[in-house]
């Protein structure tokens, strides 16, 4: 009986432990581990490792390199458990490797169906876990949970239609006893929506509509039957106020997306973040960035949760860079505006009013004789993860600067499963893909915008030659690292900017970077080209 | 509701055709993107396929951008018109864009010419080898011309001739350099990044520079080329064009 005991104990040692709840929503207390896509439920990217600094980044070398066997675009954030990396292989195949040293324990293959056309590339941006399960969410609108010791199946639950333009590209958010996914598919006429789905049996909880139908409130912001075909996609994961119990998710253009005549109205809850309750999905609130948008204004970005002193006071805030130019900042408690500011040159709107409301530019009505508009239809900045520094109290935005683009309308009508758009573009920069670059600054050009969230000054611009896809990590010990289309990976100084440390990737980063370590070694990942690059002190 | 379609796609055409806010940046990447993918089979103006000229924006199966942008993505099935599922739909839209481009960008109005004679201008009064090459033999300063005859529109050529800061391609930019001690470098500007300029210098060297090591670095605003506008006749102008149109590659 003894013997018998000792050897249950000696195997529960042997085993890691299970990924709890309680562990994701602690996630700070085990900087080691990155547990969900944006690092914490907070969603702001930054890590409590301090190995690596400022001091001693110029000796970051190449630990290992794992290539994908895939030439769709790489834009996954790993996690990382215990000392084992998980990611997933444009566009749907999940990898578990050695978090130390590349070597792949498993590999879980899936073809997604030939009915699957996501718009913007059949990428996916990662997975999420709880206790022994991964779920990720498929370019054929199926969410999957996978056994994380041996990567095989337990449930395949069909969210949504792929032969109707449906497709899920981001990482799904677990909460409690759920795991969230929202639906892409807004080029396409979807109607999108947010679900909660029972960890175990996959069989959905709740659904939230994105674009309300009769009945519902916000319906009236949709002319005719304009709400059938509405978009509201969503692109990227949402974040989590455990003391709220909300979770906040950010919802995409309105369909079709750049001609609105048939669609008049504000077309809620397109381009707005919505708070649900995390255990019904009921709307608590909501905020729009962009009423009735003709310019492709998604709101696909991470919501990023701060608590901080906002005039004296301490509050739950919510910080956004947005799509359409403007950073916002909002009371993530009742969804009150706080502050909007531009952070990229922008002429569609002359400001914003004291609800946070655009006062469109009465010269930036979508045409068939075309319109040129700041930002471009890319945006001040898309769905590229921002980060936010508690050491440096700066927000920091992936960003398109002087970057525009024309649209010039064009007639469309919905035919399911095919794309819904209603206009001929034309941007000044973003051209050819990022291999060669022959571009001047007054052509547009990338960069990390770094502001203060109390003012939404700029504090310092780390400019780019090209433009950037590449998300933004930030740590303890004040380096920010990023990438963008030239091929770079930056370490930067997230006090002022400068350029502290280079690699050379070979491709281009469009995802975004994270951080974590094994026996006491920091490291740090990100994607770029078809490799996942991981980097190391020299030792 | 079937003619307000054709109505709507009428005023849709007109209304392309009566603007020209189409500049050479902005169509570059859609001209790029037909070069490398419809010319083997429309030929450079559109036209060679019978019964269609995309150029002249006379298309058979379409009525619409839309629906241009989807037989770009997804072909014609029965026909010798392939899927290009590797093109985003943003790309189809940037052919799209440059279709209607060529359609309003006008005609050459230059009269027959002969290459035979095009070739001796070429090659003496002209001077083009000097910064040209084609098929192994000229300068590699500017642009090779080796198959410029499948890549590029006879009006295209007729402009470049007469007018070269007309369009002045990406690809072709030239820029100078300053070097910390006063050394003036000009050359073809390659490739360039924040932190570094890749060219070919006016001796034809791949030359690398970091820009922290540069005191000064610009494009140049003018292309190298001399205009013939006056220096060769309307004759040999297009005798130079058709000697330009023979050069269909490798």
């Amino acid at each position: 009986m003894i013997r018998y005991a000792l050897l249950v104990v000696s195997l529960a040692g042997a085993l890691p432990a299970q990924v709890s709840f309680d562990r994701i929503l602690g996630a700070n207390r085990e900087p080691n581990n990155w547990l969900t896509y944006s690092g914490t439920m907070l969603s702001q990217r930054h890590s409590l490792l301090d190995q690596i600094t400022p001091a001693n980044v110029k000796n970051l070398e190449l630990a290992w390199v794992y290539q994908v066997k895939s030439l769709e675009k790489f834009e996954a954030t790993p996690l990382v458990v215990d000392g084992v990396m998980y990611t997933v292989q444009p566009p749907n195949d999940v990898i578990a490797l050695d978090a130390a040293t590349g070597r792949v324990y498993w590999i879980y293959p899936y073809t997604p169906s030939k009915d699957a056309r996501p718009c913007c590339g059949r990428v996916n941006r990662g997975l999420a876990i709880l206790g022994d399960t991964l779920f990720m969410g498929t370019i054929d609108a199926h969410l999957i949970a996978l056994d994380a010791r041996t990567g095989k199946p337990i449930w395949n639950t069909e969210v949504a239609s792929a032969a109707a333009g449906y497709a899920i590209t981001h990482a799904p958010l677990v909460l409690k006893d759920k795991v969230i996914i929202g639906t892409a598919g807004g080029e396409y006429g979807i109607r999108g929506f947010i679900a909660a789905y029972n960890v175990k049996t996959g069989k959905e909880a709740w659904r939230f509509h994105n674009i309300p139908e009769p009945g519902e409130p916000g319906h009236e912001t949709w002319a005719g039957d304009s709400w059938k075909h509405g978009g509201g996609s969503v692109w990227v994961t949402g974040s989590y106020d455990a003391d709220l119990n909300l979770t906040y998710w950010g919802i995409g253009n309105p369909g079709p997306d750049w001609n609105g005549d048939d669609r008049k109205g504000d077309n809620l809850y397109t381009d707005s973040v919505v708070a649900l309750d995390a255990d019904t999905g009921k709307l608590k609130w909501h905020f729009q960035f962009s009423p009735h948008d003709e310019f492709d204004y998604d709101s696909v970005q991470v919501p990023v949760l701060v608590d901080m002193e906002w005039q004296g006071t301490r509050r739950k805030v919510m910080l956004w860079a947005n799509r359409n130019g403007y950073f916002y900042a909002l009371d993530r408690t009742t969804g009150k505006f706080l502050l909007g500011k531009p952070f990229v040159k922008v002429n569609w709107a002359t400001g914003l009013d004291e609800s946070g409301r655009p006062m469109r530019a009465t010269t930036a009505a979508s045409s068939f004789d075309g319109v040129l508009i700041y930002p471009g239809n890319q945006g001040g900045t898309n769905w590229y993860n921002s980060s936010y520094s508690p050491r440096t109290g700066l927000f920091y935005i992936p960003t398109w600067v002087e970057y525009n683009t024309t649209y010039v309308k064009v007639p469309v009508d919905f035919n399911e499963g095919r794309t819904y758009g209603g206009a001929v573009l034309r941007a000044n920069v973003g051209r050819g893909g990022g291999t060669l670059t022959r571009l001047e600054e007054s052509e547009g050009y990338g960069a990390v915008t770094a502001i203060d969230p109390r003012t939404g000054d700029k504090k310092w611009l780390f400019k780019m030659a090209d433009v950037t896809d590449a998300g933004i990590l930030t740590t303890a010990s004040d380096l920010l690292f990023t990438g963008g289309r030239e091929g770079y990976f930056w370490g930067l100084d997230a006090r002022n900017g400068d350029l502290l440390w280079k690699a050379t990737v070979g491709g281009v980063v469009a995802a975004g970077p994270m951080t974590y370590s094994v026996n006491g070694r920091q490291y740090v990942a990100v994607a770029g080209g078809n490799s996942l690059f991981v980097f190391t002190l020299r030792q | 509701m079937f003619s307000v379609r054709i109505c709507l796609g009428l005023l849709f055409a007109g209304a392309l055709l009566a603007q020209h806010t189409y500049t050479a940046a902005d169509i570059e990447n859609g001209g790029r993107l037909y070069r490398l993918n419809c010319t083997v089979c429309h030929g450079p103006d559109g036209d060679f396929v019978p019964g269609i000229n995309l150029g002249r924006n006379k298309f058979r199966h379409a009525n619409s951008d839309e629906e241009i942008e989807q037989i770009i993505l997804n072909g014609i099935p029965n026909t010798g018109m392939p899927s290009h599922s590797t093109l985003q739909e943003q790309q189809a839209e940037n052919i799209v864009a440059y279709l209607h481009s060529m359609a309003t960008a006008g005609r050459s109005t230059l009269p027959a010419g002969d290459a035979t004679k095009g070739k001796v201008i070429y090659e003496g009064k002209g001077n083009c080898a000097t910064c040209h090459r084609i098929r192994g033999v000229g300068s590699r300063m500017g642009p090779d011309l080796t198959d410029v005859g499948s890549q590029r529109r006879i009006v295209e050529l007729e402009q470049a001739l007469v007018d070269p800061n007309a369009e002045i391609l990406p690809e072709n930019r030239f820029v100078k350099l300053v070097a910390k001690d006063g050394t003036e470098i000009t050359g073809r500007l390659l490739n360039t990044d924040t932190l570094t300029l890749q060219i070919l210098d006016s001796s034809e060297h791949l030359r690398f520079f970091e820009k922290s090591n540069l005191r000064s670095y610009a494009l140049i605003k003018d292309s190298p080329m001399p205009s013939y506008k006056g220096k060769l006749t309307t004759q040999e102008l297009a005798d130079v064009v058709s000697y330009l149109v023979s050069q269909k590659g490798i």
